[in-house]
């Protein structure tokens, strides 16, 4: 990411000493410019940490438990990659580092997990079976298992999940998954006819 | 207390404010030869550094949740890639709320004001807009008549470039238009569903440029106004007309400058302003022959009930007690559908222009026995749109559980929602007001506003019909009703008073002194030399967004104080 930011930033300075003063005064870029800046923008690489990512706030257990939970909520499929490949755990990781209140939801979260499962199956998330982490959060995933004792960890997950859907579908491989085609500069704006046709054609308007 | 530094050279005109208002203020008037000073109380606008346009969200280290996830906590001023400076809460700039009233005021703080965050849609109010009170009995009539105020909706569309069609509707009157941009797949499938409901669904008007329009470039149809645009296709005050108008050596910006007061001499006139400068905590006064005040419509009533003196013991040409009266807002609602026939779309980049390509002006205005009395527009939002963070939570929420069952309801989902919002005419009402608190002045030392807001029953039965309508168009087009759209509601599903951005009046025109604070050109009736040029003097808030009347009745009162100027009148 940081590569990619400050070949960003290299770019825009070239472009800022070569701005062209046009009419409509300073400051304005010209089309044939802007899409030099959409093809650097889009080499970007991924935002995985890897294995040597040093968290900046969560210890090494709960970033592991973070990359795992991630893992479960968008996991890679046949379909695209996943929330690992998508940095989720660093994304949190990064704003736990950011704020307190988001750092205390995340670790506490986390904490009540681990918890729970050493009273069900005697060892933290991590280190759980897989079956045994799924069998957990089949009961957190739900509002339907609203309880005194899953309190906790269902609203733990509903943040964990969210934040991690954030991630995903923010990153390239989320925005693949969804199949996303703009952000670019194009001279004329057009709807595929295929695309009208499909849509048409299961609305109620098939005839007319 | 250090000496207020008063400057000893006396300009033509000083403008308050680089909005719409204030940026057709400085354009019109250096274009005539006179000297402007412009007093912006946020920091210049450096589009090349501002702006985040084609940004994605993964090349920002936060990916938009702000440097303190203030994202997820709902304390976002506003969305993290829009153009800067935008806030519901300025730092050091509070507001006060009376009791029982509901209100939001967002204001920005950057040289082109909010033309850098607003939507764009441009529309020109209809003849009995301006007639409000002749033809229904309620509100105020206008001074001045849409024949007389066509000519300048003319030079407004044709400077600052708006698309559309000539459709002959008496609720949305044609202008001089760009060439309409084709509708998305989702728009169409809302005309259709309109047209079997009896409703006109026709191409958007918004200040966008689909052709090249003085020196300003065609749009690349990035769907990103929003951010601030560097090739300036879609209007910002600042980049049409404020930077042009740094070329002509006929105008002075000051930045970082807080407008406190207007001074006046014992004829009442306007001597000079009187700001502080932010970045110092200064007091300047700097004199003038003539004061346009264009700072929005409550900051510049919050500016004329600050300038008391013993000749306007109330606040600066406040005699008629109307200054802060006849505020208004827009009447919003929205309502989201998902449309099962979009699922499963071929994916193609739909971004176009930054907002609708299709709108439904008002439908119903001959209706006979109706249950409210004024009407309201619908804008259309969907389509394949760069995912930012919060826009799956809703999916989420709903579909639960976890992995790839979720990861296929997101990509099933997605492209497959339609948002209509309706926007409509809100009457002025006593109860609806902003004055002077008391008990509290901002960082400078400013006293502030407080607001006082109240729904009548006419804008609440608006309401409700916004919402038997949105659910009927998205039911015949096959789609499921999900729900409010924007969390910022009361009980009833209206919006909050000043959260769609549109307040009007407070510093209203008219002909009668008695009853107004500025003449038909936006003059105030007590002092020659002071005028008001942003959506203050507007005597009613009507189902079209206010920003193309702010331009076009700028312009015409920018012209009028030019000509009296050179006639030697002020």
């Amino acid at each position: 990411m940081s590569d990619s930011n400050v070949s960003r930033r290299e770019l825009l300075k070239t472009l800022g000493s070569s701005m062209i003063l046009t009419t409509a005064g300073v400051g304005v870029l010209p089309p044939v410019l802007a899409q030099h800046v959409h093809s650097a923008v889009m080499d970007v690489k991924s935002l995985d940490g890897g294995a040597n990512y040093q968290p900046k706030y969560l210890n090494k257990h709960e970033f592991a438990t973070m990359r795992r939970l991630s893992d479960i909520i968008i996991p890679a499929d046949q379909h695209s990659k996943g929330a690992i490949d998508a940095g989720a755990a660093e994304y949190i990781d990064f704003l736990c580092s950011r704020s307190q209140e988001f750092a205390d939801i995340f670790t506490g979260g986390m904490g009540w997990l681990d918890e729970a499962m050493r009273m069900r199956y005697g060892s933290t998330f991590l280190d759980a079976k897989p079956e045994q982490q799924t069998a957990m959060l089949d009961l957190i995933a739900y509002r339907k298992n609203e309880s005194a004792e899953l309190g906790p960890g269902i609203l733990f997950f509903r943040w964990a999940r969210n934040v991690v859907v954030d991630a995903y579908y923010t990153s390239p491989v989320g925005i693949a998954d969804l199949g996303y085609m703009g952000n670019t500069a194009v001279s004329q704006f057009s709807v595929p006819q295929s695309a009208l046709e499909y849509a048409l054609r299961r609305s109620p308007f098939a005839n007319g | 207390m250090p000496q207020v530094q008063r400057s000893p050279q006396v300009h033509d005109v000083v403008v308050i404010g680089s909005g719409a208002g204030g940026g057709t203020a400085v354009k019109v008037l250096t274009d005539q030869g006179i000297n402007v000073t412009l007093l912006e109380a946020g920091p210049m606008l450096n589009p090349q550094k501002d702006f985040k346009e084609h940004v994605w969200p993964y090349e920002v280290d936060n990916r938009g949740a702000g440097a303190a996830a203030e994202l997820y906590f709902g304390r976002q001023q506003w969305n993290y890639f829009a153009a800067p400076n935008g806030y519901w809460q300025v730092p050091g700039e509070p507001y006060t709320v009376a009791k029982d009233s509901q209100w939001q005021w967002f204001r920005s703080r950057i040289l082109g004001g909010r033309t850098n965050h607003y939507g764009r849609i441009s529309l020109r109010f209809s003849d009995y807009d301006f007639k409000a009170y002749s033809f229904d009995g309620l509100g105020r009539d206008w001074p001045v008549t849409y024949e007389e105020m066509s000519p300048w909706y003319d030079k407004a569309e044709e400077f600052i470039g708006v698309t559309g069609t000539r459709e002959g509707l008496r609720t949305a009157p044609d202008g001089k238009f760009l060439p309409p941009i084709p509708p998305r797949v989702h728009e169409t499938l809302v005309q259709k569903s309109c047209a079997k409901l009896g409703i006109p669904c026709i191409p958007s008007r918004m200040a966008m440029l689909t052709k090249s329009v003085h020196g300003r470039a065609a749009c690349h149809y990035c769907g990103q106004c929003g951010r601030g645009c560097w090739t300036a296709s879609a209007f910002t005050s600042s980049q049409a007309m404020i930077f042009p108008a740094m070329k002509t050596g006929k105008l002075n910006i000051i930045t970082g400058a807080m407008a406190r007061e207007l001074i006046t001499d014992s004829s009442g006139k306007v001597t000079a302003v009187s700001y502080v400068d932010k970045a110092t905590r200064t007091e300047k006064q700097i004199r003038c022959r003539a004061v346009v005040v264009a700072a929005s419509a409550c900051e510049s009533a919050r500016i004329l009930l600050n300038s008391k003196s013993s000749l306007f013991p109330n606040g600066l040409a406040n005699g008629s007690g109307q200054v802060g009266r006849n505020l208004t807002d827009t009447v919003g609602f929205s309502l989201s559908g998902h449309i099962p026939a979009l699922e499963g779309m071929p994916r193609h980049n739909c971004d176009g222009i930054g907002g609708m390509h299709v709108y439904v002006p008002w439908w119903e205005l001959d209706k006979k026995n109706k249950e409210f009395p004024r009407g309201y527009h619908i804008e259309i939002s969907g389509g394949f749109n760069m995912p930012e963070l919060g826009n799956y939570h809703g999916i989420a929420q709903t579909r639960e559980g976890y992995g790839t069952p979720l990861k296929d309801e997101v990509r099933r989902q997605y492209g497959a929602h339609v948002g209509l919002s309706g926007r409509g005419d809100m009457i002025p009402n006593e109860h609806t007001y902003c004055d002077i608190d008391p008990n509290q002045v901002d960082q400078f030392g400013i006293p502030v506003l407080r607001f006082h807001f109240k729904w009548s029953e006419h804008e609440i039965k608006q309401a409700e019909h916004m919402r038997q309508t949105f659910a009927s168009i998205i039911e015949t087009m096959g789609g499921n009703v999900l729900g409010v759209g924007n969390p910022r509601r009361d009980g009833t599903g209206i919006s909050i008073g000043g959260s769609i951005i549109h307040e009007g009046g407070a510093v209203v025109m008219g002909d009668d002194p008695k009853t107004s604070v500025l003449n038909r050109y936006c003059q105030a009736h007590e002092v020659k030399n002071l005028f008001v040029a942003d959506a203050a003097p507007f005597c009613g808030n009507p189902d079209k967004n206010v920003t193309l009347t702010i331009v076009a009745m700028a312009w015409r009162t920018s012209e009028y104080l030019a000509e009296e100027m050179r006639k030697g009148n002020v």
